[in-house]
């Protein structure tokens, strides 16, 4: 009776401690997740991160794989939707880290999500790299979290410089959804920037809305009174094209400027003409690019028959970040929580990784020191190069 | 002098915005006449109705465009598409509402909520998730009269807003089938003794209330030309906060507390940081409530009262 206690100890202990080895015996399928809003409130932003990730995808399956140190490994997506809601965000992310064993997450896009979302990948010490999101407090003090864009602080100072340099404006109006992290922080700083240059009041009307507001009528007429030489609304392409048209309907006949969030397609699409002539912020310009951006562009051109806005392009470039990383580990061991710590490491060290975005080295915090461009939406309702503004 | 410009203007955003809760929150007034129940789906019927709308626009916009003038467009959209959307405030009534009439009130009441989700995520996986922008039914000519702009889409809406609140005040008070309803809310129990039929009286309500729904959804499709399929949710709470606040079952009630939310609405965020404008928009409101718990139009007592 003993010896038959004994021998199953014996027997379950070796089974369990063996069995990683035999796990990793098996085939070792490399899973990305990616968290994304394909539906919701930006649902486009969502759609260009999948096709962004689907044309990697191709590459990666042509090639065979990807190889890391002198194996071929096979690669999966997995696609999951947060519905552009900070909790659904959150939910994906623990699903992909803890059921799908997934080695990196790409995504989420918008800073309301990211924000939330990048805590969790940093608790299961899961690599995340956020394309877009510029919202400061994403990677602050989260080893694990990395972005592809440049930040806020950045792009509002950029915004600043660039409404202030070229028109010599000394008056701004600020219009911003107050429960949206991403306009609200951008606003924040803009406002900062912009007393910090022309003095306390100059900042002549700061109105905000709450997320699913349609009406702009009373703030924007506050802001037409005010005076205000130039507005800035750092807003998504579903609100744009009605704060454009209600502040034209109520007289406002000045610049209107915005920031990486006007990028997508459908914001010229759903303003139409009257979005012609207005400046943004963003990652890179499609109209005239050149070289490995040219190429991405006329790809996911000839596959999705529209032209790739600054998410697709950012999103590409963080899936080649997070490829590079993996293949600098030299060798996935099949042990996932070994495995996520060493891409983590990887990532860090790389240093001037040329993107079709820009030039990206990280510092400290996993945000990279990149360049800003300024896109000025021209009279056939392209985003054209404008001007390119560096740190 | 520029006060009073800066005055007039915001009357005339309220305006435009009020028309709209006002013109939504009848449907749940209506409604609750005949049923005593508050139809939850009627902020996703008004999103179909611009939905509908939308399609019937680009339709005859594509069909007509220079052969017609614009306004034969426009009317012909909006009387096609309140047909349409009618048989949906039809259906409505018959699959949700007719099977659990006589069930516990809390199941009844939650048949629109269901409804409404229905209708959102069906629009959503027919349509997919990317907004629509609806065409304009009319060029849209901005006038500065005495430091106040206004545009002739404003300006239609609260004409046109206003013209549908008195033909069914007309309807109502001076047709049988008005009186038919104006008596199923009196007693729904001994009216259908009467030989009036409350399969009758309540599919015809819904057909109404959705009708209406369906001329805000092409008129906000005007004013705020992007559909998505959640644009029914918010502006249905609010338009079911007029309804209450209007007195339960009061259309003029509804009507009157529509434009006073739009009211409140813009001169609170014209006076306070717009940060505050719901915050203290509401406060307003309950405040109102609890002077006047029966809303302002709402009927002193009543025996009936089941919800």
């Amino acid at each position: 009776m003993r010896k038959i206690v004994l021998l199953t100890i014996v027997a379950v202990t070796s089974a369990v401690i063996f069995s990683p080895l035999a796990f990793s015996a098996r085939k070792t399928i490399i899973k990305i997740g990616i968290n994304a809003p394909l539906t919701g409130d930006i649902p486009k932003v969502g759609e260009c991160t999948k096709y962004a990730a689907m044309l990697w995808l191709e590459d990666i399956k042509r090639a065979g794989g990807l190889k890391v140190g002198n194996k071929n490994y096979e690669v999966e997506l997995v696609i999951e939707d947060n519905e552009s809601k900070a909790e659904s965000a959150v939910k994906a992310n623990t699903k992909m880290i803890t059921q799908d064993d997934v080695l990196a997450i790409i995504g989420p896009q918008a800073s309301k999500q990211a924000v939330p979302a990048g805590g969790v990948a940093n608790k299961y010490k899961t690599v995340m790299i956020s394309p877009w999101s510029t919202n400061p407090d994403t990677t602050l003090d989260r080893p694990f979290v990395f972005r592809g864009c440049f930040l806020d602080p950045f792009q509002g100072q950029v915004m600043a410089n660039f409404i202030t340099d070229e028109f010599g404006f000394t008056t701004a109006a600020v219009l911003y959804d107050v429960a949206s992290d991403y306009p609200r922080g951008l606003a924040q700083v803009f406002k900062k920037i912009w007393e910090k240059k022309h003095g306390p009041d100059s900042i002549v009307a700061y109105e905000s809305f709450t997320t699913k507001d349609t009406d702009f009528s009373s703030q924007l007429t506050k802001i037409v009174r005010s005076g205000a030489q130039v507005l800035f609304t750092p807003q998504y392409y579903n609100e744009v094209p009605l704060i454009v048209k209600q502040a034209k309907e109520l007289g406002w006949k000045a610049p209107i400027a915005g920031s990486d969030s006007w990028g997508s397609p459908e914001t010229v699409k759903l303003c139409g003409k009257d979005c012609y002539g207005l400046y943004f912020s963003s990652h890179y310009a499609a109209a005239g690019a050149k070289g490995a951006t040219k190429t991405f562009i006329d790809r996911y051109k000839k596959a999705y028959d529209y032209i790739p806005d600054d998410v697709a392009a950012l999103t590409w470039d963080a899936l080649h970040l997070v490829q590079q990383a993996i293949q600098d580990t030299g060798k996935i061991t099949g042990r996932i929580g070994k495995d996520r710590i060493a891409v983590r490491d990887a990532l860090a060290q790389i240093k001037n990784f040329s993107g079709i975005t820009g030039k990206m080295t990280f510092t400290q915090e996993g945000d990279p020191i990149k360049c800003a461009v300024i896109v000025k939406i021209d009279n056939k309702g392209e985003y054209g190069f404008y001007k390119s503004i560096c740190p | 002098m520029e006060l009073l410009q800066y005055i007039l203007q915001n009357l005339i955003n309220a305006a435009e915005r009020g028309s709209f809760y006002a013109v939504i929150s009848i449907g749940y007034s209506m409604v609750y006449g005949v049923l005593m129940l508050f139809n939850f789906a009627h902020g996703d019927i008004f999103m179909v109705g611009a939905y509908i709308g939308f399609g019937i626009a680009t339709l005859f916009i594509g069909i007509f465009a220079g052969l017609l003038p614009a306004p034969l467009i426009f009317l012909a959209t909006v009387v096609t598409t309140m047909f349409l959307v009618s048989w949906v405030g039809v259906f409505v009534e018959v699959a949700g509402y007719r099977p659990l009439r006589n069930a516990p009130r809390a199941s009844a009441a939650i048949t629109g909520l269901m409804i409404g989700i229905i209708f959102e995520t069906g629009v959503l996986i027919l349509l997919g998730a990317t907004r629509l922008s609806f065409p304009p039914l009319m060029k849209s000519v901005t006038y500065h009269v005495g430091g106040i702009y206004i545009t002739n889409v404003k300006a239609m809406i609260i004409i046109i807003s206003l013209l549908l609140m008195v033909a069914l005040h007309a309807f109502i008070q001076k047709t049988k089938w008005g009186m038919a309803m104006r008596a199923m809310s009196y007693d729904f129990l001994a009216v259908p003794l009467m030989g009036v039929s409350i399969n009758t009286i309540a599919p015809l309500t819904f057909a109404m209330g959705a009708g209406l729904a369906s001329v805000a959804g092409i008129l906000y499709g005007q004013a705020y030309p992007i559909l998505d399929p959640y644009m029914g949710v918010i502006i249905g709470w609010k338009a079911f906060v007029a309804a209450i606040l209007g007195g339960r079952g009061s259309i003029k009630g509804a009507a009157f507390a529509g434009y006073l939310l739009g009211f409140i609405e813009i001169f609170v965020a014209t006076i306070f940081p717009s940060t505050l404008r719901d915050l203290i928009a509401y406060s307003i409101i309950l405040i109102i409530l609890s002077f006047k718990p029966r809303g302002f139009f709402g009927m002193e007592h009543s025996t009936k009262l089941r919800l």
